[in-house]
């Protein structure tokens, strides 16, 4: 009898502590107190992968120099599974106010963990939001319109009139760039054709290199991609001697003789605009509590053109800045009519698609050489 | 098209030609050693960031041999001195080789390196179809020729391979004649170490001439399979090794050209054929297995 009242009283004297301490009520993102709050970041991958992850990486460090009172978390090589929701729990866990999941397959993850969290805010860089959230948001560039000026280049470059794209899975996002890759070109030559190739990797250098070469077999002598890490096929690109279009980052180093133009993420200012906004406690209501996408047309793409390479002869780069200023006026890489494949048409002529059409976009364009796995 | 998934499949199977050789050998002895994958990623690091900091091929072969050496080492004492579970050993050993490659690589991701280039046999690279399937490669790859009948002899007409063979099927015999089991598994499990090592320098300065983490994606287990494949017979390693790399090859060369199949199948493909090929001569690969082996699955440890 003595022994069970013991327990019971130790119970509830931890009853009520526990109910002290937790009654800091969950408030939701824009009222939560971020002013100790740190910021944590997830990538897919390590930060010197020369390419999508750096960038993102170099990003959280723009943060950190912005925001010298809020610590900066980090952690790479998050797989895109739950094991990312973990992460996320454990940089919570350590006082992080803002998270930012910067890899598409973070998407899942990142959306159970603001449900279960609405004093957190979390950003998701490249998807879509699932629902209207208050403490989530997405954002990203379209990547596509620094892709199409590129496709310009290459357009313009090619003198086989064949052109090549090392893809790594057929979301979207990949799809809309091997589309407007392939119609930049064809603005300049309307035969040119693009053979695509699926590596199923975001970075294989031994696949990308077999996948490489097997293009430049074709005859095909621009090669561009969507990969995480692009040194291995500009290097056998500039060793076969054809063209080389970059992706995510500046290789022209490597590739001196036939590097056109290659496309960069800055996402420095993006974040920093994303973490003022929250911490100045307007984030509910803003841009960013939504699908925030940034182009040339609604402000600074944060997805820019390097500087154009020796092959790139002053006509192509007029021809480059007038479909930036097209873009700039309102204008899309994917302005109708655009027709697939099978010869459907899918932007009617005179349409211009929206950010959130394109984004959901699954079909590859006429004239484009490759299959969508089923 | 042939002759482009051929010349893919020689240029890309070096790298797993090499780690099942070497899988072979340790696998003769009586010892699975799974770890071959860690080995190739040591091989692969080792040279490349030797290539990298000191613009010497050579000496990054020498690093990526020792390195996939001393990785093997670490698997052969804790199963043949502390008589750990081969199996289990050996995925542990994989995963320390790619924890400490990831970390110690990082600033080597997307370095320049002046790797192995083709060196094209003169005149014999001008012959049709047969010049650039065999003449027109990188010099690991010609090595790599000579190194499965070397591997073949030294097995099954030395002496020494005659141990190391006695020591897979029956140890018993051994002790009968005074030798050490133990010091003939040491040999081959290390000499597994060191031509993985081999395999993962090629792929890194040769084949794709890039560091990344990870970077073997499976190779080395897929030669562990192979090793099966090939009825621990280093030649037909030759032959299961190009199959599986000339199917990825094939794979490639199907989606450039335009091909109307699903990229995800193509990419199953090689795996697929090795387990196809696998089942359809299950019952003669049964009676090859060096008797030494059904030990590691029945009690897990080994003397």
């Amino acid at each position: 009898m003595a022994g069970r009242g013991r327990i019971f009283a130790l119970l509830a004297l931890v009853a009520v502590l526990a109910t002290a301490c937790g009654g800091g009520g969950q408030a939701s993102g824009a009222s939560a107190d971020l002013s100790e709050a740190k910021i944590g970041f997830l990538f897919v991958g390590p930060r010197d992968d020369f390419g999508y992850n750096q960038a993102a990486f170099a990003g959280s460090e723009a943060v950190a120099a912005a925001f010298p009172d809020h610590e900066v978390l980090t952690q790479e090589n998050v797989p895109e599974t739950q094991e990312a929701e973990r992460v996320m729990e454990d940089m919570i866990e350590k006082g992080a106010g803002i998270i930012f999941a910067t890899s598409f397959g973070h998407l899942g993850p990142a959306v159970e963990v603001a449900k279960r969290h609405p004093e957190v805010i979390v950003l998701h860089q490249g998807g879509l939001e699932p629902e209207p959230m208050d403490n989530f948001g997405t954002y990203f560039g379209t990547v596509y319109e620094p892709v199409y000026e590129a496709g310009i280049a290459a357009g313009a470059a090619s003198q086989t009139g064949k052109l090549g794209f090392v893809a790594a899975f057929p979301i979207a996002q990949t799809l809309a760039n091997v589309n407007a890759f392939h119609l930049g070109a064809r603005s300049v030559n309307p035969d040119v054709t693009t053979t695509v190739v699926f590596t199923s990797s975001w970075c294989d250098p031994a696949i990308q290199a077999e996948a490489a070469q097997s293009l430049l077999d074709q005859d095909i002598d621009v090669l561009t991609q969507h990969q995480d890490c692009t040194k291995t096929i500009v290097e056998t690109a500039e060793a076969a001697g054809a063209f080389s279009v970059g992706y995510h980052a500046d290789a022209s180093a490597l590739a001196p003789g036939g590097w056109l133009v290659g496309s960069v993420w800055d996402w420095g200012d993006l974040y920093v605009d994303i973490v003022q906004t929250a911490l100045d406690g307007s984030f509910v209501g803003s841009p960013y509590d939504g699908d925030f996408r940034v182009g040339l047309r609604t402000g600074d793409n944060p997805f820019v053109l390097t500087e154009l390479g020796p092959g790139v002869s002053a006509e192509t780069a007029a021809l480059i800045d007038a479909a930036a200023e097209r873009f700039r006026a309102g204008g899309s890489p994917f302005d109708g009519p655009v027709a697939d494949q099978q010869g459907a048409v899918r932007v009617p002529e005179g349409e211009s698609p929206s950010y959130q059409v394109i984004e959901q976009m699954d079909y590859l364009a006429e004239g484009v050489i490759g299959e969508i796995p089923g | 098209m042939l002759e482009a998934v051929l010349v893919g499949a020689v240029r890309g199977g070096t790298s797993i030609l090499y780690a099942a050789l070497g899988e072979t050998i340790s696998e003769r002895a009586g010892v699975i050693n799974l770890g071959v994958e860690g080995c190739m990623l040591v091989g692969a690091l080792g040279a490349y960031a030797t290539a990298v900091s000191t613009g010497s091929l050579a000496l990054g072969l020498v690093v990526a041999v020792t390195g996939g050496m001393a990785l093997a080492a670490v698997h052969a004492f804790v199963v043949l001195e502390r008589h750990a579970n081969q199996l289990a050993a050996g995925l542990g050993v994989w995963l320390l080789g790619l924890g400490l490659t990831s970390l110690l690589g990082q600033s080597y991701v997307g370095r320049g390196v002046d790797g192995f280039a083709n060196v094209p046999v003169p005149g014999l690279h001008r012959l049709p179809f047969v010049g650039p399937v065999l003449f027109d490669h990188d010099l690991l790859t010609y090595a790599s020729f000579l190194a499965a009948p070397v591997v073949w002899w030294l097995l099954f007409r030395t002496r020494t391979g005659l141990a190391l063979r006695a020591a897979g099927e029956r140890d018993e015999v051994l002790h009968a004649y005074g030798r050490s089991p133990k010091r003939l598994r040491y040999l081959a499990v290390l000499s597994c170490g060191g031509l993985a090592g081999l395999g993962g320098a090629q792929l890194a300065t040769a084949l794709a001439q890039n560091w990344s983490e990870n970077m073997t994606v499976g190779r080395g287990f897929v030669a562990v399979g192979l090793v099966i494949f090939a009825a621990w017979d280093p030649r037909r390693a030759v032959a299961g090794a190009y199959l599986f790399s000339g199917a990825v090859a094939l794979n490639l060369q199907l989606q450039a050209r335009g091909a109307g199949i699903s990229p995800f199948l193509l990419t199953a493909l090689p795996y697929l054929l090795v387990i196809g090929v696998l089942a359809l001569f299950a019952r003669r690969r049964v009676h090859a297995v060096p008797e030494g082996l059904r030990k590691v699955f029945e009690s897990g440890a080994v003397s």
